[in-house]
């Protein structure tokens, strides 16, 4: 070999823990830039295929709700859905494909990253994989004038805090999981359910109250109670204790997954 | 040749192992070994299927947790340490794992971004890397377009992005052509030659008697032997072996064992094993019809005595 003289710095910032989840995290930009294109287009096309359609047809049909009309109803609803399904997605099959089709953790660990770190830079990832499709749902919101003032820029954060939530959640299943098929357990016995009873597709006090209650011990309806506000021209109340469901979820999550996971791949 | 290592850790033992034990469930993968590397040394573990020598280097790697036992590499104690330690270490795993989402090129620059290493820091090192691993006209070629041997000389390639101390292979010419598996030794001689510390596992023993300056023969999660080739040779095992081979080699079977000092049935050959040849050379030669082989013992029978001819798994 040639003599030329790397510096091999080991810089100190490794040393602190924070940054290195942060090498996942720009690992799977890279990979999501290849296929950025078509990536940004399903963005879009989704969302607005899903408002046109389910907003004119059914929206017909049901005509307002709280006098509002139901494709600004729905819209809220979908921002909060899709970021559940998304950063899900992301944490279930594409997590989990890296964990045990590609190697690609395996190979993260021989190099000197923890699971705690593996872990950590994923949902992170999943829930920037909200914020982008969340993003393209927003705009698309707007271009139809499904917004009802400037207070929805803040539905931004309130997806990524929805994408680290549901992120985590997910990771936990993946965290379990023998292989694909396990996942649909928790679309169908978790997800499912939770889209129905959280106010997305229709006002919860639609539903007996009792189980208008089970909703709220979940964090997807917390999320669509303040982001519908928001969306709508509004503000939410009672926002620290929707906040605090959501964030401890995702916490919850958090701690759980890297706790199995540690035992799964390093023990 | 690459850069040597920047701690200079000669004379020093890198890998100190004690009583190191591993269970899983029932299973015991690592059963109390003791094991001492020394810097600059190519050790070589050498075991049937199972034995645990994969188990052993995930424990080195902090990648399993020790049932029982302490273990200290490149000064760090592991698993406590485990992460500092792997700075300092390149991995060639058992199974290939490049990212299949990037080309080769790429590969080099995620692998290096997981030490903190910037593309800007690497640039040069990546260009010398795709020289070493003789991957310059395929940088930017997909891992699924690769053979495998351009994936194993990439495993390897990428081992070294951190001018890594220590390099632990695991089976690195397992399923190699001659050609490559010539390629892979010539650049481990190179990394031992720029005073890197190899520690590697084969089921090949002309790559043990090789590349290891010492062996350590690994059976049902316990080290049976452990020293340099030519001593396990030397101890373990006469050191001329007669193989006959037909009918008649029952007949033998009395004979040679009085001749020799050891006689082994094997399928339907009869081996015998000799400290003096001359007696058995002479006896063999007087029956024109028998089929026998001479030849010099080997490490292959020194593993054999060691491990049993019992298939693993
Ligand atoms: N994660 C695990 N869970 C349960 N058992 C395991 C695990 N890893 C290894 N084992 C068991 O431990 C034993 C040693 O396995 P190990 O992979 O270390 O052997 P090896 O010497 O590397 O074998 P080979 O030459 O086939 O690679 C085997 O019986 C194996 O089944
Ligand atoms: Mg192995």
């Amino acid at each position: 070999m040639s003599s030329s003289k790397t510096e091999n710095r080991r810089p100190d910032v490794q040393e602190r823990g924070f940054v290195r989840p942060l090498a996942i995290w720009r690992r799977n930009v890279r990979v999501w830039r290849k296929l950025m294109w078509p990536s940004i287009l399903g963005n879009f096309g989704e969302p607005l295929l899903y408002l046109l359609a389910f907003g004119y047809g059914f929206g017909r049909l049901v005509g307002a709700i709280d006098e509002m009309p139901y494709m600004v109803f729905l819209a809220s609803g979908i921002v909060c859905s899709n970021a559940m399904t998304t950063a899900s997605f992301e944490s279930m099959y594409s997590a989990f494909t890296r964990m045990t089709q590609q190697l690609t953790w395996g190979s993260m660990l021989d190099a000197p990253l923890t699971v705690d770190d593996i872990v950590t830079g994923e949902i992170v990832w999943s829930a920037t994989k909200s914020v982008m499709s969340g993003t393209a749902i927003l705009l698309v919101a707007v271009v139809l004038g499904l917004v009802g003032g400037w207070q929805a820029i803040l539905v931004l954060p309130m997806i990524l805090l929805m994408g680290l939530c549901f992120g985590a959640c997910a990771m936990v299943v993946t965290a379990v999981s023998p292989s694909y098929d396990f996942f649909l357990y928790y679309f169908t016995l978790v997800m499912t359910p939770m889209v129905l009873l959280s106010g997305v597709f229709f006002p919860l006090d639609q539903l007996p109250s009792l189980v208008g209650q089970f909703a709220f011990l979940l964090p997807l309806a917390h999320g669509v109670e303040i982001v519908r506000p928001l969306m709508t021209g509004g503000w939410p109340d009672t926002v620290f204790l929707h906040l605090l469901v959501i964030a401890g979820y995702g916490l919850a999550g958090w701690v759980l997954s890297i706790r199995i996971l540690r035992k799964r791949l390093a023990s | 040749m690459l850069d040597v290592p920047t701690e200079a850790v000669m004379d020093t033992v890198v890998v100190r192992a004690t009583g190191l034990c591993k269970r899983y469930g029932e299973t015991e993968a690592v059963r109390g070994v003791d094991l001492e590397i020394r810097a600059g040394e190519c050790f070589g573990l050498l075991g049937p299927n199972g034995a645990g020598k994969t188990t052993l280097l995930r424990m080195i790697l902090g990648l399993a947790e020790p049932t029982a036992g302490s273990l200290q590499v490149l000064g760090h104690p592991i698993p406590g340490e485990a992460r500092r330690a792997r700075e300092r270490i390149g991995v060639v795993p058992q199974l290939d794992n490049l990212d299949p989402d990037f080309t080769v090129r790429e590969n080099l620059v995620t692998y290096a971004s997981y030490f903190g290493l910037k593309p800007a820091d690497v640039a040069a090192r990546i260009e010398d890397l795709l020289a070493f691993a003789r991957l310059e006209g395929r940088a930017d070629a997909a891992i699924t377009a690769l053979s495998g041997g351009m994936k194993r000389r990439l495993s390897l390639a990428r081992a070294l992005i951190n001018n890594p101390e220590l390099v632990v292979l695991d089976e690195p010419s397992t399923g190699l052509d001659p050609q490559a598996r010539q390629h892979i030794w010539q650049r481990l001689f190179g990394l031992l030659n720029s005073g890197r510390t190899l520690i590697l596992t084969t089921h090949y023993m002309e790559e043990a008697e090789r590349l290891c300056d010492r062996l350590a023969i690994v059976d049902a999660g316990r080290i049976v032997a452990c020293d340099t080739p030519r001593a396990l040779v030397a101890e373990n095992i006469e050191p001329h072996v007669f193989e006959l081979r037909g009918s008649d080699t029952r007949k033998w079977q009395q004979r040679g064992a009085d001749l020799a000092s050891r006689a082994e049935q094997v399928g339907d050959t009869l081996l015998l094993y000799a400290r003096d040849p001359e007696p058995l050379h002479r006896a063999l030669r007087a029956e024109p019809d028998l089929r026998y082989w001479h030849r010099p013992s080997s490490l292959e029978d020194v593993f054999l005595k060691l491990t049993g001819r019992d298939l693993r798994d």
